[in-house]
């Protein structure tokens, strides 16, 4: 009923060797993906799996077009109107392009946090109970209140605020903001979370805070990761991909890219010669 | 000497002493000193110094002149030989200033005459004593000014300090006009209270200002209840009216902001202001001739026997249309002042544009669309030509729309046109409504910056 109740045991699952294409599928599956920007050619030809028992990092220097590949996950570059977009996108081996795919109903499956928390100028029940609301998620104030408090707990922040679920959002630190902007997007029960710098905006000790959260959400949520922070790619994510130029150009175990990368670029760009 | 060549002599010493100011600077730099402002900035002082207070007094002076030379001209044997009377002595002082000047040769009053070249010698000498005190003022500037310019003399502040001063001085003018304006407004509406009991007034539901000449004039009684104008002013201004401009105004400033494409807004944007360009007393006879008959068929056509060809809802209706700028464009910054990221955050919940757009852009830019609202109110019930053309003189309490009402902008007009006595109840009344007017206004104002102020709080 509200939550996704299929979720994984909390245990690290070990990452054997063939695992990387494994024959099981993958959660989002993207392949030869473009994007534009008018004339700018922003993405190139980036193929991709995202599993969901694993967080995947997705690092490059700025400008190289993470943000926006993220963002053709969840077609949110469809509210961008010079933003055009082509090549095979699939959630759970559907088309996320398809005529028939709804797109309010893509983001309600493939939630976004974004690099600024961006709670909603209202109470902090009211942030969490938006999305749930909107998908009719719950009947009655009882169930909302389940909702609510379940979101909060996972994002954990439950503890925090549970005396001042009327407050304001905005009136919280900007890491309590940021993990609300959690708590909402896991409310509505998406089954891929993308983040994108999450971390940007917020100081180590609260970073530490939305890194252990992401420790604890992985294996409940297929979770793709934006970061410039090259050692919390390496502490969260067991998958990495490195892009430059709006080229995927490395993709493997995070274990491997940093320790033995492939591409001279990529070597390059973590061992902090250019970026 | 006219106070015309002392202006100029006054300006000549500016203008010379910046200049040389800017020279004494230069030397203190050529001499190898780093001075603390520029030698501009020590001009700039310099002239500020010899210019403004002389100009100053200038200004001050040219009215007093005035007085002071009238005041010498009636001490003279021939100014004492003038009528008593003051009207026609006033008559006969401004003819001889008029011949003094040179703008007529002979006077209507031979007196005139007489006193013309005794006008004319007083004039000079007044002239001559303010000319040479503002002459005195710019040269004593001037060298003040001067006297400080030094290496370490921090002109850029001075500048800064008078430059202060005469933004300050622009702002009071403007304080001090509407200051005055209320003033005037309410002594006149005290005199008017002290021949109608303000209870009468404020409360009071019968209007009609006709006041008997004669004793046994009938139908006159002189009824002074402003209650009907005033809720003939909020009908049309606060209910009709904002009945048109509310929707329509939110709406297209939601389609300008959200669905429109940037190509569709630029053109739309600008268009949408030209209602707001438009001379009311266009939209009057636009609600006079065309809307109002449309109205009164529709009225007579529903089996309505009082719709009239003046009525509410026509003032109304045209009204609302008059304001659909001032809603929209303040509710059109609002809404583009919520930031992007509310709602790419409410988008990605997988909420549609609608629902974003309810849900979480109006409520955010919600205090920002009330304030745009309640400044359109404000201008809406002070909103004259409208009404006066298309809402009609009946002084109606009536929730009927096709019927005429009266208002009070429109009273003030009618009170104040034509040939009136200027210390009737009946003028007067004019000022009071004007006053009760002004102070609502003044409210809705007052609350409108309130809550769009505490909409800036809210992002930044
Ligand atoms: N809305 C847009 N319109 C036009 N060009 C854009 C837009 N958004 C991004 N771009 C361009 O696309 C390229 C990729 O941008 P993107 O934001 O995806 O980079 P990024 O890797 O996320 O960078 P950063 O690490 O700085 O966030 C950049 O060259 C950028 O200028
Ligand atoms: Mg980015």
């Amino acid at each position: 009923m509200l939550m996704n109740d299929t979720t994984a045991p909390e245990a690290q699952m070990p990452i054997a060797p063939s695992d990387l294409d494994s024959g099981k599928t993958p959660k989002m599956k993207a392949e030869n993906v473009n994007v534009y920007y008018g004339e700018k050619h922003a993405i190139k030809d980036v193929s991709i799996n995202i599993h969901d028992d694993k967080v995947t990092a997705f690092i490059g220097p700025s400008g190289c077009g993470k943000s926006t590949f993220l963002r053709t996950l969840n077609r949110m570059n469809d509210t961008i109107p010079i933003a055009r977009v082509t090549g095979h996108i699939e959630l759970d081996g559907e088309d996320i392009h398809a005529p028939r795919m709804d797109v309010v109903q893509l983001r309600a499956r493939v939630g976004m946090v974004f690099q600024k928390p961006n709670p909603f100028p209202k109470s902090i029940y009211e942030n969490i109970a938006y999305g749930p609301r909107i998908h009719g998620l719950a009947s009655g104030k009882a169930e909302m209140d389940a909702i609510v408090e379940k979101s909060l707990k996972r994002a954990g922040l439950w503890e925090e605020v549970k005396d001042r679920l009327e407050d304001s959002g905005t009136a919280l630190s900007g890491g309590q903001q940021q993990r609300l902007c959690i708590a909402r997007a896991i409310a509505v029960d998406p089954e891929v979370i993308l983040m994108d710098e999450p971390c940007s905006a917020l100081d180590p000790i609260a970073t530490a805070k939305i890194e252990e959260l992401i420790h604890e959400l992985r294996g409940k949520y297929a979770i793709a990761i934006v970061t410039h922070n090259m050692q919390q790619a390496a502490r969260v994510s067991q998958r990495t991909a490195f892009f430059h130029l709006g080229e995927l150009v490395e993709y493997g175990r995070t274990s491997d890219i940093f320790t033995n990368p492939r591409a001279k670029r990529t070597q390059d760009y973590i061992t902090g010669r250019y970026g | 000497m006219s106070l015309t060549i002392a202006l100029v002599a006054v300006l000549g010493v500016a203008v010379l002493a910046a200049l040389f100011a800017f020279r004494r600077a230069k030397g203190l730099r050529g001499g190898g000193a780093r001075l603390n402002s520029l030698p501009f900035y020590h001009a700039a002082y310099t002239f500020l110094w010899a210019a403004l207070p002389a100009l100053l007094f200038l200004a001050i002076w040219s009215p007093v002149q005035q007085g002071l030379v009238d005041t010498a001209v009636l001490a003279t044997p021939q100014g004492q030989a003038l009528p008593d009377f003051d009207l026609q002595r006033n008559a006969i002082l401004g003819e001889a200033r008029d011949i003094a000047l040179g703008n007529r040769s002979v006077g209507f009053n031979s007196e005139a005459s007489v006193i013309a070249p005794i006008y004319a010698s007083a004039m000079a000498r007044y002239a001559a004593v303010g000319g040479g005190i503002a002459l005195l003022l710019a040269l004593g500037g001037a060298f003040f000014a001067l006297r400080r310019i030094g290496v370490e003399f921090r002109a850029r502040t001075g500048v800064e300090r008078w430059i202060m001063g005469l933004l300050v001085a622009a702002s009071l003018i403007a304080i001090l006009t509407t200051l005055g304006i209320v003033l005037s407004l309410l002594f006149e509406s005290i005199r008017f209270f002290g021949m109608v009991s303000p209870t009468e007034f404020l409360f009071g539901t019968q209007w009609s200002p006709q006041m008997a000449i004669r004793a046994d004039q009938a139908g006159s009684s002189g009824a002074f209840g402003s209650v009907p104008l005033f809720w003939g002013t909020v009908f049309i201004g606060a209910i009709i009216a904002m009945i048109v401009a509310i929707p329509l105004g939110l709406m297209s400033a939601i389609y300008l902001t959200q669905y429109a494409h940037a190509n569709v807004r630029a053109w739309l944007k600008p268009i949408l202001e030209i209602l707001a360009g438009v001379p009311t007393v266009v939209y009057g006879y636009f609600a006079a001739l065309t809307v109002a008959p449309v109205v009164r068929d529709l009225g007579i056509s529903l089996g309505i026997s009082s719709a009239s060809s003046e009525s509410a809802l026509a003032a109304g209706l045209v009204m609302g249309i008059m304001i659909i700028p001032f809603v929209s464009s303040m509710a059109d910054d609002s809404i583009a002042a919520v930031p992007q990221a509310m709602n790419d955050g409410s988008l990605a919940l997988g909420a549609t544009k609608s629902e974003t757009i309810k849900k979480v852009v109006l409520p955010a830019a919600l205090p920002g669309v009330v304030g745009g609202i309640l400044l359109a109110v404000s201008r809406a019930i002070g909103e004259t030509m409208i009404v006066v053309m298309a809402a009609g003189l009946a002084a109606n309490m009536t929730a009927n729309p096709f019927e005429s009402v009266t208002t009070v902008t429109t009273q003030i007009v009618q009170l104040l046109t034509g040939d009136q006595e200027f210390d009737s109840a009946k003028t007067l009344a004019a000022f009071a409504l004007g006053l009760v007017l002004f102070v609502i206004t003044l409210i809705l104002n007052l609350i409108a910056l309130r809550v769009v102020r505490k909409y800036r709080e809210a992002y930044e």
